[in-house]
């Protein structure tokens, strides 16, 4: 099999922050709706959108929103080196950063290593209204309490595809047949994905467009994931904070 | 039966008053305890921490404690490897506080992580590049070591001693000590180091990553560096803290002048290295990440000061107290000195952990703040009363200070402060 690197391009001028990629993201990969006493910060939103402005007021004052998920970041990943006992790994084959929550030991160090902060830990154990359980994605195992989990770039639908792909008798999968649920719900079509290093893909080819960023890229982590804005403010969101806030989360 | 368990020539204080004494503690343990066990069996949620502060008050309280306790490695290498006869006096206070300081980090661990059950793994599927697997290697052997060198010290309590196969067992387990003091300064070494390279090593967090030799970054030496300095500190401290609370005289006051003159040298070689590291961090390392470093300072709290109070305040001033052998020979002074070392690796590894996780990394994400809920704070109470009580019971039955069997014997003038002026106590 030809190494494979996946990645995303998410153009954040179409985003309109409908947040359709969380529900549906959520919804694929069996993420419990929150318990009584949950809060932002200890929720688990593998993809997550957040409100952006310039930080001015009155006319001045623009805003976007920004999804966030796991940057699946390329060489040395901050997570994968500093898991004490390889739950955290890249698949050669796709260069996605997988995570296997049943050998987490739910340390956090991944969580502290992760300057995306795109790293979530069961705190509750998961839990579903009753009849709820029925709409359970059976491709997806839940996770247990006290492990980490993250995006995969749903890595219960490459499994799926690899298995049509045999099915057909084909060695590779056919890119069509392995989307991720976040860029299928997008109502905009702002969220794409594909092989980066597939020139012909259209990701591919949105990275290398004029106006693409990633964020934090001086910090060498490598994200496979492309941001696109034509403003030059949206694209000093990759830089790193400033103390007096330019940009407004 | 009480009073036949406790060393011959020396004093304690009567039963109802040791239980008096106890009692609240263990009221604290038992609280704690319960904390614990909130934890553990309705999971984490109990805690304050959150995916963003994924490490809170137990880490802090852990790399602290592990810093103090590192008076139990380096004691032992002062005596037995480098042959500090001195430190004798000091060495089983030293191996009980070590052992209450590591066995409560462990303890806290345990309840810190979302499935302790799972703690082997780490043996079984090490992953050999990251710190927390040093981490884990070594402290639960060090442990280990601990154990069996505060076993000798349990073995010669005066009714133990009885038992003939006791006495032998604890005459050969201290053939060993060489050995294990050998042993103990070689893990203690790789796990000081490696939780400093714990955060070290973090290059998603400018703040807290640093250049390195090798593989180690360079904030694995300065946490072996600062522990070492602290480490003798400490048990100075106790050592004068368990004095006063006792009313007792337990080591000649050269002793006491000795781990301060070397954890002064210890402090001011740290302050120095620290100032450097700090200088190249702010210069070069993390403007070269996208994080120019002053841009850290400017949320508040954290400003420029907690810099300032970490090497000047907590550092250098200690360092040329302990360093001063005219202000050496003054308790108070000394004292003092030893107090302001130990809060300052607690704000160094205060800064290191919280924060590291408090700054934000991205330009539209927020700084935070934590407070630990009670069931935190309880269960880090439940190491603190765990620690007093064990420190209590062995120093009530076992022979922590042997010079104290001496002073009963002694006339007060021989061990007067002002009668030995040789602060490395060689005369």
């Amino acid at each position: 099999m030809t190494g494979k690197r996946y990645g995303m391009s998410i153009d954040i001028d179409r985003c309109t922050g409908c947040g359709a990629c969380m529900v549906a993201c959520a919804v694929e990969n069996n993420v419990p709706p929150a318990p009584e006493g949950a809060t932002d910060r200890k929720g688990i939103t593998w993809m997550r959108v957040f409100p952006v402005d310039n930080g001015r007021d009155g006319p001045d004052r623009k805003s976007v929103f920004v999804p966030m998920l796991c940057q699946q970041c390329g060489q040395d990943a901050p997570c994968v080196s500093v898991c004490p006992q390889q739950a955290v790994q890249v698949d050669p084959a796709t260069g996605i950063v997988g995570q296997m929550p049943e050998r987490c030991l739910g340390c956090r160090y991944c969580m502290a290593a992760c300057p995306y902060h795109a790293r979530y830990f069961n705190w509750w154990d998961p839990a579903w209204p009753a009849g709820m359980e029925k709409t359970l994605n059976p491709n997806v195992a839940p996770r247990m309490r006290g492990v980490v989990e993250k995006c995969n770039f749903c890595h219960g639908r490459w499994h799926a595809a690899k298995e049509r792909a045999v099915g057909r008798g084909a060695r590779e999968i056919d890119p069509a047949d392995y989307v991720p649920a976040c860029v299928e719900a997008c109502p905009t079509a702002a969220i794409r994905f594909g092989d980066l290093n597939d020139p012909r893909s259209p990701v591919a080819q949105a990275a290398q467009q004029s106006g693409s960023f990633r964020l934090l890229e001086k910090l060498g982590t490598e994200p496979k994931i492309y941001y696109h804005s034509a403003r030059e403010w949206v694209r000093e969101i990759g830089r790193a904070p400033a103390g007096k806030e330019q940009v407004h989360g | 039966m009480d009073r036949q368990l406790i060393a011959r020539g020396v004093r304690r204080c009567s039963t109802p008053q040791f239980l008096l004494w106890i009692l609240p503690w263990a009221a604290l343990f038992a609280f704690g305890l319960y904390c614990a066990g909130l934890c553990l069996v309705k999971g984490l949620n109990q805690t304050n921490m959150d995916n963003r502060f994924a490490f809170g008050l137990w880490i802090f309280v852990d790399l602290t404690i592990i810093a103090l306790g590192a008076g139990a490695f380096f004691t032992g290498f002062l005596l037995y490897i480098l042959k500090l006869k001195d430190l004798d006096a000091v060495i089983n206070s030293a191996v009980v506080i070590g052992f209450v300081c590591y066995s409560g980090a462990v303890a806290a661990l345990l309840v810190d992580v979302g499935q302790p059950l799972r703690a082997w793994f780490t043996f079984w599927y090490p992953n050999v590049h990251s710190m927390l697997t040093e981490v884990t290697f070594c402290i639960t052997c060090y442990l280990a070591v601990l154990l069996i060198e505060y076993l000798p010290i349990v073995l010669r309590n005066r009714k133990l001693r009885e038992v003939p196969g006791f006495l032998v067992f604890e005459f050969e387990l201290h053939k060993l000590i060489y050995v294990l003091a050998g042993v103990g300064t070689f893990l203690s070494f790789f796990h000081q180091g490696s939780l400093g390279g714990l955060f070290g090593v973090l290059r998603g967090h400018p703040f807290a990553f640093r250049e390195g030799l090798a593989v180690w970054p360079s904030t694995f030496f300065l946490f072996i560096l600062s522990a070492a300095a602290v480490g003798p500190s400490f048990i100075l401290f106790t050592t004068w803290l368990i004095s006063k609370l006792s009313g007792k005289r337990l080591v000649r006051p050269q002793v006491l002048q000795l781990l301060g003159r070397i954890s002064g040298l210890l402090l001011g070689v740290y302050v120095l290295a620290k100032t450097v590291d700090t200088l190249i961090w702010i210069n070069r390392t993390s403007p070269g990440a996208g994080f120019p470093a002053q841009e850290y300072f400017a949320w508040q709290p954290f400003g420029t000061w907690i810099l300032f109070a970490e090497i000047v305040v907590f550092g250098l001033a200690p360092a040329l107290i302990l360093l001063t052998p005219r202000l050496r020979l003054r308790t108070n002074w000394l004292v003092s000195a030893a107090v302001l070392a130990c809060l300052g690796v607690a704000l160094n590894r205060f800064v290191m952990t919280l924060q590291t996780l408090a700054l934000p990394t991205l330009s539209f994400d927020r700084y935070l703040s934590y407070w630990p809920s009670w069931q935190e704070t309880g269960t880090f109470l439940a190491v603190v009363a765990f620690g007093v009580l064990v420190y209590s019971f062995s120093f009530r039955y076992l022979l922590l200070f042997p010079q104290e069997r001496e002073f009963r014997q002694e006339p007060a003038a021989q061990v007067s402060e002002t009668a030995v002026m040789d602060p490395v106590g060689r005369s």
